[in-house]
């Protein structure tokens, strides 16, 4: 999950990183309260969205007194960035700054271990300068056991070429900032800019981070970072049901059982949909290991909810999973959704109790229900009723 | 011979006594597997009845700790069914007890634990870790450590490795008709033990195996890493299959490491890198088998 800068911002103070002032609003008054409770002196509105380049769209601006702050929120609240719709803005307090830098920590899967990285010059691209000026971006490997100590920090700050001056102070943030990548399960924390104010003192003023999910047992306050605003309904209902759901855009709905038999079974689909004017996977669910009747249900309650859907693919192998549990699935969810069913279902069972699976489905007969063998025609057939349905 | 897990083959389940680990242990039990005990922390010196594979029943001790399972019955794999929050412990118990096989079923490991004990196994360097979140890997007709149905396939002279746990049934079942030397879950996580390298070098040592089909998917860079490692190092026919094509950028695609980032991570890539170094490359799981299968014959 990637946070808002200011859910960084706060992380980083919570954690002793060197930040600045700043408050979150979602509306003007807000952000002329943020602006008063911060000395009403000049405050930086600064857009809050997951993506990069909001400065070049006009989504962070200066504000020299509450007044100003307000109409500058309001000029930014509903903004859209590169597709992404600003809820919310931070009231930053604002800085002379000196200098730019960059520091970042991440997992290095390549490497199977965590990656530093720190530059003298930062507020850039840092793709941008990975490319173009490599040698200013300096790597360093960090062992997953030991971490950032003391003695790796310095030898980032060397690495980077830090003026010696600073040394002691960006070793001082860098292990702070180590800190919260361990302490809150991130796979990222980056610092761009880090920067040094005119009076001397090392800031993080941007922030991103991103956390692991898997780690939210250890977490329950990371619950509350997520952005409830930003998720689509029926990825909201699906995780709800505990369901791994991913809305995608195209009309055949797809239902199937692990992780990488669901995302061959959406290529699939698109390839047979080049023969069927072009219909595309609605969406990526795994129902999992061992799926009983009613995740079957829930799965396809989900699905049909999606009104660009016009045919369902249940692809299923079973191999924990017990092919007439889901065909069992199948017509209990027909049966609850009465009328309300309409759109047609391929299925496409293998494995495990295939043959009672197969069975099961025949004897319900549903009008809706083609059973096919194999998984390409399977996704052959499903494209072609989807064709169908959108004509 | 085999990769990794053989005849011979003594293991271990640890969370034997959980319901997961109950009823995989009754499976790996049925299909032949040699379980010679479970490890659950304060319920050593206990037993837990099973059916063997010729039907008779079979009671199979309960140990304290790796090290004493270890010590007591020679076992050398272990396979670990443990809830994700104690993951970390008992992998790191199993690599302190130098078991030389140890298989991470568990899904949803955080990966800063993953990272800690692959780091804790690489420095020790006596143990094989396989997943976290995999299904472990079998050697048809002779072992199965893990949750991979033993019923698919016979035994035969392919060899699979795969990030997916379905697709490598799919594709199991697609090649039941020549049968795997052994079948290699690696896991979907960001952070995994043996790599697609791992095995194809092992596979490629392995005199039962003749052809190699290794399954991968979006996310990070093992498959172009593998690419390379293929023109350089495997001389046995390689095919490939990819899953993820459609998938959008920046969602996670239900495993964790299933991800496209910016342009890093992309299907097309992996499939481009393969081909590059030689390796044929289906473009649906059918083709993948149709082209593994004409290889076979070919030989």
């Amino acid at each position: 999950m990637d946070l808002f800068e200011y859910q960084a911002r706060d992380l980083f103070a919570a954690h002793g990183v060197p930040v600045l002032d700043g408050r979150v609003a979602t509306t003007p008054e807000e952000a002329r309260a943020a602006a008063e409770a911060m000395g009403g002196g000049t405050v930086v509105v600064k857009a809050q969205v997951k993506v990069g380049g909001r400065g070049k769209a006009g989504g962070v601006k200066l504000a020299h007194s509450p007044e100003e702050a307000a109409a500058r929120a309001g000029e930014i609240l509903g903004m859209d960035i590169k597709g992404h719709t600003v809820h919310q803005v931070m009231i930053a307090e604002g800085a002379k700054i000196a200098e730019e830098f960059y520091f970042s920590v991440l997992l290095d899967r390549s490497n199977r271990t965590y990656l530093a990285m720190a530059s003298v010059e930062g507020g850039v691209e840092i793709e941008q300068l990975a490319v173009e000026r490599p040698e200013a971006l300096a790597r360093v490997a960090v062992d997953a056991l030991t971490g950032i100590d003391a003695a790796k920090a310095a030898e980032i700050v060397e690495a980077a070429g830090f003026a010696p001056e600073l040394r002691e102070q960006v070793a001082d943030a860098i292990q702070k900032l180590w800190t919260v990548f361990v302490a809150e399960d991130a796979t990222l924390v980056e610092v761009n800019p880090l920067v040094r104010t005119e009076d001397g003192t090392i800031v993080a003023l941007d922030g991103k981070v991103t956390l692991d999910e898997n780690a939210d047992f250890r977490h329950p306050a990371h619950l509350e970072l997520v952005d409830a605003a930003a998720a689509d309904p029926l990825e909201a209902k699906a995780k709800e049901m505990g369901l791994n759901y991913v809305k995608l855009d195209g009309e055949v709905g797809i239902i199937g059982n692990g992780a990488g038999l669901v995302m061959s079974t959406l290529d699939v689909v698109a390839y047979a949909g080049e023969a069927h004017g072009g219909v595309k996977p609605a969406n990526f669910l795994d129902i999992g290991g061992g799926a009983s009747a009613q995740v079957m249900a829930n799965g396809l309650d989900v699905i049909l909810g999606d009104a660009q859907v016009k045919s369902v693919f249940v692809n299923v192998f079973g191999g924990i999973t017990a092919c007439d549990e889901v065909a069992k699935g199948i017509v209990s969810a027909l049966g609850i959704l009465g009328d309300d069913a309409t759109k047609p279902l391929v299925v496409r069972l293998d494995g495990n109790n295939v043959e009672e699976g197969r069975r099961i489905l025949a004897e319900a007969a549903h009008p809706l229900v083609t059973v096919v063998d194999t998984m390409d025609g399977a996704a052959d057939k499903a494209a072609e009723l989807a064709a169908t349905g959108k004509a | 011979m085999a990769i990794f897990l053989t005849s011979d083959s003594r293991v271990l389940v640890q969370g034997m006594t959980g319901s997961e680990g109950r009823k995989h242990t009754q499976r790996m039990l049925t299909s032949g597997t040699t379980i010679v005990g479970g490890v659950t922390p304060g319920k050593g010196g206990q037993s837990v009845d099973f059916t063997g594979a010729d039907g008779s029943p079979v009671a199979v001790p309960v140990f304290g700790s790796v090290g004493e399972a270890r010590e007591a019955t020679g076992a050398d794999v272990t396979v670990i069914f443990v809830p994700a929050k104690f993951t970390k412990g008992a992998v790191m118990e199993a690599i302190d007890a130098e078991t030389p096989l140890v298989v991470v079923i568990t899904e949803g490991v955080p990966v800063h634990d993953s990272a800690e004990f692959y780091a804790h196994a690489a420095a020790k360097g006596t143990s094989r870790l396989i997943g976290p979140n995999c299904p472990g890997l079998i050697s048809p007709g002779k072992s199965n450590a893990g949750i991979i149905p033993a019923d698919i396939t016979p035994p035969g002279r392919i060899g699979l490795v795969s990030k997916s746990g379905t697709l490598t049934y799919q594709m199991m079942y697609e090649l039941a008709d020549i049968g795997f030397s052994s079948a290699v879950g690696i896991g979907g996580d960001p952070v995994i033990g043996t790599t697609h390298i791992d095995a194809l070098q092992a596979f490629q040592d392995d005199p039962e195996t003749d052809v190699i089909v290794m399954i991968g998917e979006i996310g990070g860079d093992a498959e172009e890493r593998a690419a390379a490692y293929v023109s350089e190092h495997i001389t046995k026919p390689v095919v490939g299959y990819v899953a993820g094509f459609t998938a959008p950028e920046g969602k996670t695609m239900g495993h964790a490491g299933a991800i496209v980032s910016g342009s890093a991570g992309t299907a097309q890539a992996k499939k481009d890198a393969l081909e590059a170094a030689g390796v044929k490359v289906g473009k649906t799981p059918s083709e993948t088998a149709r082209l593994a299968r004409e290889l076979v014959r070919a030989l």
